[in-house]
C-alpha cells in the first residue's frame, strides 16, 4: 500500500532522514521504533507531505504522490495523527471531527464516534485544547477514523497516556486494522508496539537500521530498551 | 447627561469605523500573516471611488455603497495573486516594504488626478437630518452608520463560527500545515479572504465619505489609530479587533470631550491604553499567543 524508497529528509544543512527504504502492506499495521531524533516523526511527516525538505520517492497504491500537496495525500486516505495531537483551540470538539472531507470508502458517523467515546459527547461544544490530553488522543484519533482513512500515520498515540488509557488506544488500533485500515506508527512503547503491530522498523541515525517481527522484538526486549535509553 | 449620550453615540460612531477596518485586517493577518499596511489606502479608495462615481458619473450612493466594495475587493484579490502572495515566504520587513509602498502608490495616484484638497459628498437624501430617541438629536445618517456597521460584524461574526466556511477559515488560520493535512486546500482561502478584507476597508470608506472630508489623506490618518486597535484587540483575533474598535471609539470620545484642557492626554489616549494593554498582556486582550506551526 505505500512504498518508500531512497527517502532523505533535511533541516536546512542537517541530514535526518538517509536513503529509508520500507514498505507497508494493506491492511499491516507497522512501528517505527528508535530513539529520539532518530527521523521517526520527520518520515511520518514526509509521507504526509508536511516536509519541504525531502528527496525520494513515496508511493501510495502503486501511485508516485512525491510531488502531491499535503491536501490532495490526505484525499486519497492519509490520516494524520500528530504527536501533539493537532487540536484547535478555535474549534469546538465537534469541529475538529467534522473538519476533515470524508476521504476513504468506510468513514465513522459522528454518532458513532460519540458512542464510542462518550467523553467527547459530554464537551462536543467544548473548544478542544480544553479536555485532558488522553481526551485530546482521543479525539485525534476518532478524527482520522471519521475521516474514513486507509491509512493512518500516527505519531507516538501513547505518549503521556495512563495506561487505561494506552489500552484504549490498543483497541482501538485493533479495531481499525480489523476493518482493514492500514497503520504505519511512530512508538516508543514496545510493550504496546508488540500489542498492537505486526512488524517494526528500528530506525537510528536516519536510516533503517533492522525489520523485525514481533517474536524478535519480544526476545530482544531488554536489548532493545537499553538501545532506546527508555 | 445629554453631553454624555452624545459623546458615547459619536464614540461608537467612530469606533465603527475603527471596527471595521480592523476586522479586515483581523482575518488578513489571520489567514496570510501580512500586516497590511495598505488597508487605510483602500478606505480612502472607497471615499473616493463613492465621490468621483457620485460626480462624474451620477451613480448614487447606495450603487457606491455595493460597487465600491465588490471592485476593491476584486482589485485586492489581483494585487494578491501578483504580489501579496509572495510575502508569506520573507522576511517581515518585506510586508512592510510592499504594503506601504502600495499606499504611497496609490496615495499619489489619486493626489496627481484630484489634488489634495477635501471634497465634499452630500449625505444621501434618504438618511438627512436627523432622529431623536429622547435624549437629543441624533443624525440620521451617523445612527445608520453604526446599525450597519453592527449588523456587518455581527454577520461576518456568524459566517465565521456557524458556517463550514468560516470553520475551514479558523482552522486555516489557527494552523496552517495541519488543516492542509486534513484535506483542505489552505492556499484556495487565501485570495477570497485578502479580498474580503479589502472589501470592507472600502466599504468603510463608502460610509466615510457623506461625513468625513474625502481627501488622498484620509486614510493615512485614520490608520494609525486603527493599528493602535487590532494591536490592543489581539493581533488576528476577530472578535477583539470589533470590542477593541468600538472601545476605542468611545475612549477617544471621552478623552476629547472630558480632557480636552488636557490637549496632550486627549490626543495620546489611545496610545496610553495601547502600552497599558501590552504590559498587561503581551498578546493584546483576545489575542492568543502564537501557536507553532
Amino acid at each position: 500500500m505505500l512504498r518508500i524508497e531512497n527517502l532523505s529528509a533535511f533541516y536546512g544543512e542537517a541530514q535526518v532522514l538517509r536513503d529509508v527504504s520500507l514498505e507497508v502492506s494493506a491492511g499491516e499495521v507497522v512501528t517505527l521504533v528508535g530513539r529520539n531524533g532518530a527521523g521517526k516523526s520527520t518520515l511520518l511527516r514526509c509521507v504526509m507531505g508536511l516536509h519541504p525538505g525531502q528527496r525520494g520517492t513515496v508511493e501510495l497504491d502503486g501511485r508516485d504522490i512525491t510531488r502531491l500537496p499535503a491536501h490532495r495525500r490526505a484525499r486519497l486516505g492519509l490520516g494524520w495523527v500528530p504527536d501533539d495531537r493537532g487540536s484547535y483551540a478555535t474549534l469546538t470538539v465537534t469541529e475538529n471531527l467534522t473538519l476533515p472531507p470524508t476521504v476513504g470508502p468506510d468513514p465513522w458517523s459522528l454518532e458513532r464516534v460519540y458512542e464510542a467515546f462518550p467523553a467527547l459527547h459530554t464537551r462536543r461544544d467544548s473548544a478542544a485544547t480544553m479536555l485532558s490530553g488522553g481526551e485530546q488522543q482521543m479525539l485525534a484519533l476518532a478524527r482520522v477514523l471519521r475521516m474514513g482513512a486507509r491509512l493512518l500515520l500516527c505519531d507516538e498515540p501513547t505518549e503521556g497516556l495512563s495506561p487505561l488509557l494506552v489500552q484504549q488506544v490498543g483497541d482501538l488500533l485493533r479495531e481499525a486494522k480489523r476493518h482493514g485500515v492500514t497503520v504505519l506508527l511512530v512508538e516508543q512503547n514496545l510493550h504496546f508496539a508488540t500489542g498492537v503491530a505486526d512488524r517494526h522498523y528500528l530506525l537510528a541515525e536516519g536510516r533503517v537500521a533492522e525489520a523485525m517481527d514481533n517474536s524478535e522484538v519480544r526476545s530482544r526486549e531488554r536489548e532493545l530498551l537499553a538501545y532506546l535509553g527508555i | 447627561m445629554s453631553g454624555f449620550a452624545q459623546n458615547t453615540f459619536n464614540g461608537l460612531v467612530s469606533g465603527a469605523f475603527y471596527a471595521l477596518l480592523a476586522l479586515g485586517l483581523a482575518v488578513i493577518f489571520g489567514m496570510l500573516r501580512v500586516v497590511n499596511f495598505a488597508h487605510g489606502a483602500f478606505y480612502m479608495l472607497g471615499a473616493f471611488g463613492a465621490y468621483v462615481l457620485l460626480t462624474e458619473a451620477g451613480v448614487p450612493f447606495w450603487a457606491a455603497l455595493l460597487i465600491m466594495p465588490v471592485g476593491l475587493g476584486l482589485l485586492g484579490m489581483a494585487l494578491e495573486r501578483a504580489v501579496i502572495h509572495r510575502l508569506t515566504r520573507l522576511d517581515p520587513l518585506y510586508n512592510f516594504l510592499l504594503t506601504f509602498g502600495l499606499t504611497l502608490i496609490l496615495q499619489d495616484l489619486v493626489k496627481l488626478r484630484y489634488g489634495v484638497q477635501s471634497s465634499p459628498y452630500a449625505t444621501p437624501s434618504l438618511l438627512s437630518g436627523s432622529v431623536n430617541f429622547g435624549l437629543f438629536d441624533f443624525p440620521t445618517y451617523r445612527v445608520f452608520i453604526l446599525g450597519f456597521a453592527v449588523l456587518l460584524c455581527v454577520a461576518v461574526w456568524w459566517v465565521l463560527t456557524r458556517t463550514r466556511i468560516g470553520m475551514v477559515v479558523r482552522a486555516s488560520t489557527e494552523r496552517p500545515d495541519l488543516t492542509r493535512a486534513f484535506g483542505i486546500d489552505v492556499g484556495r482561502w487565501v485570495t477570497p479572504v485578502f479580498g474580503f478584507g479589502i472589501g470592507l476597508a472600502g466599504l468603510a470608506g463608502v460610509l466615510a465619505a457623506p461625513m468625513r472630508a474625502v481627501n488622498p489623506l484620509m486614510g493615512a490618518d485614520l490608520i494609525i489609530v486603527v493599528f493602535a486597535v487590532v494591536v490592543i484587540g489581539g493581533l488576528g483575533s476577530i472578535f477583539g479587533s470589533v470590542a477593541a474598535g468600538f472601545g476605542i471609539g468611545l475612549v477617544q470620545a471621552w478623552g476629547e470631550a472630558y480632557l480636552s484642557h488636557f490637549p496632550i492626554v486627549s490626543q495620546t489616549i489611545v496610545f496610553v491604553v495601547m502600552a497599558g494593554v501590552l504590559l498587561w498582556r503581551p498578546a493584546g486582550l483576545f489575542g492568543r499567543e502564537e501557536a507553532p506551526a
